[in-house]
């Protein structure tokens, strides 16, 4: 009974954990890129690792922290617009392909020999060395706080403050990517996702639509990415290929093209993939290890994808009228 | 009409698309140049006048500890580096004789201590010294025992390298850029056999599959089980490994994509489809050999050399079975009834059904042998280059998509030009001055974007509209 409440427990917490707002985050700039426009965009986790380079060693380097998040938001428009650019023109899946291999190069460079002086190597950067201007922005006093079964410190690496921040962030992004879509030029997004050739026929410019969203989207995954290190430290390979397909299964199972259903894909995907391993972990000690644990978790992820691709496409939330899915 | 006629202007494009892929890693190579004076590089591998210097720091049950700072010093040179968690960091030192290595104690993780914090070792040329530390729960009284490492043949080469025929960067001749160019032929011959899979399954379905890094690696995986733990002789492992990676084609085409053809489901879906396969494949992969890098044969290859170019044997006959692989399967494509049927599809599917062809059968042997293909180059890769790991797929998967839209996306003469462009420019660019080894695989991505930019129907794709 005591190990079935702490398993319920550790997954409740997911409900709320700094990585959950972070992906959150990462998903509605997915969002925006897929739901709303049609992009394919499968290097979201190289948007998310370029913001947490630029704001980790902008911060080591000495800027303060809305300098810090600007180079972060900086690095992942130039990003947005040197894949953008050979791309947008182009059926979809050559801005799939272009993306994943990015996101890769990125990873690459990051964990580079070359570059080790600022990235760290494939050691990465270490979070105490990149934390402390966030820290110090907190108003909250030190020691800890306990809210029901949740007890956290105030201030620190997975603290209250963090917590704070992070779906504050949330709640800003989904103001701002509700506004966005009921203006005409969420209505223009849409317009593209469905029928390119009728836009283009209305005289709007669909490259430039395309690349304002791609944009757009990044700097949210951009922000994500600097989230998701404040309570770690900066890992390139911590942050692959993986990572962009579970943003892509949180949006999924969510509902794409809605505005919630990256908080409630985020929450639900969390919550239960930590019931899940937590669930291994306890029960099934003796015959697996830590690491397999791991490995089985990732697996059923990766069926879970496929079955919600095939049953429901649409998500929890979603519209599948709406959403014709077959981007371009 | 137009095109029938010989277009000088398109001939032009094409070649300046060749030429600006092929110079672009220049481009590339000037950022990471100005950066790769400062640190010291951890992947020394040895050669004939190369002497390297490695620590190991691993706990009680084996395991690399990572983020631990290391100074290795002696004959007036002086390195430090930190440990990670892939295995052993190693340097290379001016010159031979001892060398001391010592742990930084404050970067040690908590409640772990040092057997000793300093080991002295002796640099040879052509070998590794390795000091190793090991990480108890208690501390020890520092009293340093003599254990100079090992200091011979049996070093393991950095992951994905064959050390005996790497040479480090830096520095250029001609015997070396020759050797790069034999290594670029042997991975662009392997890339060439994955990726008209790929191809073929673009140009029958319309699918860009994500999943065929995995089938890449299931080959090698899939022999190395064989030969490791069933106790298998190689040729009954290897058999059995194409037997099973042909297979996973065509139960994935009963399974998944045929009922999924029926159901119309739209290609952006598919293609999600196949990325959760790639998890579940990738994550199966895992499970089966672990996260560490492995060796199919774990005798040592020997060396064979023609015009040249030194490669293990393996890999010259690697290079064998896949241009016979390759030739067999340009003959089947232009010479059999069910390889003119395959083209006919992929050219246009309603028009070929109408002619009496069964669009179903056609896609369902392209998968099967996609698959086997995929699997058979994963298993020569794995043999020739002579390790192998869980993500060494996924690494290919990005060479692969960058040389089937070279060469033009559901074209499949174009993936196999392709793949030798994309082989020979990423196993060639560390000659670049500056270039760091590891980012080979960047100069493909560089030639991905330009070749979308100048010419993005491939240099054999049709000229159609493809936005």
């Amino acid at each position: 009974m005591e190990e079935l409440s702490r398993i319920l427990t550790q997954s409740a917490e997911e409900l709320i954990a700094p990585t959950t707002a972070a992906f959150v985050l990462a998903a509605i700039g997915l969002n925006l890129h897929f739901g709303y426009t049609g992009l394919l965009n499968m290097g979201q986790a190289g948007f998310m690792l370029l913001g947490a380079y630029g704001f980790a060693i902008s911060t080591i380097a000495g800027a303060p922290i809305l300098l810090a998040v600007i180079v972060a938001l900086v690095a992942s428009i130039l990003f947005a617009l040197i894949l953008g650019m050979p791309t947008l023109k182009l059926r979809g899946d050559y801005l799939a392909i272009v993306t994943i291999a990015a996101a890769e190069i990125v990873r690459m460079l990051g964990r580079s020999s070359g570059l080790a002086e600022w990235t760290g190597g494939q050691a990465g950067l270490r979070g105490n060395e990149f934390k402390e201007t966030f820290a110090a922005l907190s108003p909250l006093p030190d020691g800890s706080t306990a809210i029901g079964p949740f007890e956290h410190l105030n201030n620190g690496s997975d603290s209250w403050w963090v917590r704070i921040v992070g779906w504050g962030l949330v709640a800003l992004a989904l103001v701002v990517v509700w506004l966005l879509t009921r203006s005409p030029w969420g209505r223009l997004l849409k317009g593209v996702r469905e029928d390119e050739d009728a836009v283009r026929a209305l005289g709007k410019n669909v490259y430039a639509i395309k690349m304002q969203a791609l944009v757009l989207g990044g700097v949210f995954g951009s922000l994500g990415g600097v989230l998701y290190v404040l309570p770690r430290a900066v890992q390139p390979d911590g942050m692959a290929r993986s990572m962009t397909f579970f943003v892509w299964i949180v949006l999924l199972l969510g509902g794409a093209a809605t505005l919630f259903g990256p908080v409630l894909g985020s929450m639900l995907f969390w919550a239960v993939f930590m019931l899940l391993r937590a669930g291994m972990r306890e029960g099934l000690a003796d015959s697996l290890s830590p690491s397999q644990v791991e490995t089985i978790g990732g697996l059923v992820v990766g069926v879970a994808l496929m079955l919600l691709v095939i049953f429901r496409p649409q998500g929890i939330l979603g519209n599948k009228k709406e959403l014709a899915f077959d981007a371009r | 009409m137009t095109a029938d006629r010989p277009n000088l202007a398109t001939a032009a494009r094409r070649l300046v698309a060749t030429l600006a892929a092929v110079a672009f890693p220049a481009l590339l190579a000037a950022a990471p140049a100005m950066a790769a004076t400062a640190p010291v590089a951890t992947d020394c591998t040895t050669d004939a006048s190369t002497a390297c210097v490695a620590a190991i720091v691993m706990d009680e049950e084996n395991n690399f500890v990572p983020d631990v700072g290391v100074t290795i010093s002696g004959a007036g040179f002086e390195a430090q580096v930190t440990t990670t968690q892939e295995g052993p960091v190693s340097v290379k030192v001016p010159e031979v004789g001892t060398y001391t290595i010592t742990l930084d104690e404050a970067t040690l993780p908590d409640g772990l201590f040092p057997d000793p914090t300093e080991r002295e070792v002796t640099a040879q040329t052509g070998s590794t010294a390795r000091g190793a530390f090991t990480l108890g729960d208690e501390p020890v009284g520092s009293t340093p025992s003599a254990d100079p490492g090992a200091t011979g043949g049996t070093e393991t080469p950095a992951a994905g390298e064959e050390g005996s025929e790497e040479a480090t960067s830096g520095g250029f001749s001609w015997s070396s850029a020759w050797q790069k160019f034999g290594l670029g032929i042997r991975l662009g011959l392997l890339l060439a056999l994955a990726s008209v899979g790929i191809s073929l399954i673009y140009g029958t379905t319309g699918l860009s599959t994500f999943a065929h890094g995995e089938q890449f690696t299931l080959g090698a995986v899939l022999a190395f089980m064989g030969v490791n733990m069933w106790d298998l002789p190689f040729w009954v492992a290897a058999a059995l490994a194409l037997a099973i990676c042909t297979a996973t084609g065509f139960v994935q085409d009963v399974v998944l994509w045929k009922p999924l053809r029926q159901r119309s489901t739209p290609l952006t879906q598919l293609m999600i489809i196949t990325i959760g396969l790639s998890l579940v494949l990738q994550f199966s992969i895992q499970l089966m050999i672990g996260n560490g890098s492995e060796r199919i044969l774990s005798a040592n290859p020997t060396s064979m050399t023609i015009a040249g170019i030194t490669l293990s044997s393996w890999s010259w006959t690697s290079m064998a079975v896949a241009v016979l692989a390759i030739l067999f399967i340009g003959w089947f494509l232009t010479r059999t009834r069910i390889g003119r049927a395959t083209r006919a599809v992929s050219d246009n599917p309603a028009l070929a059904a109408a002619t009496g062809i069964n669009p179903d059968k056609i896609i369902r042997i392209v998968w099967t042998m996609s698959t086997g293909f995929a699997g058979l180059a994963g298993l020569m890769y794995g043999l020739s280059v002579g390790t192998f790991s869980w993500n060494t797929g996924m690494q290919i998967l990005l060479l692969m998509f960058a040389a089937v839209t070279l060469g033009g996306l559901g074209t499949a003469f174009g993936a196999l030009a392709g793949s030798m462009v994309i082989g020979i420019v990423v196993e060639m660019s560390p000659l670049i001055p500056g270039m760091p080894n590891d980012l080979r695989y960047a100069s493909a991505l560089a030639i991905l974007i330009l070749v979308l930019l100048l010419r993005p129907q491939g240099l054999l794709g049709r000229r159609e509209r493809i936005g």
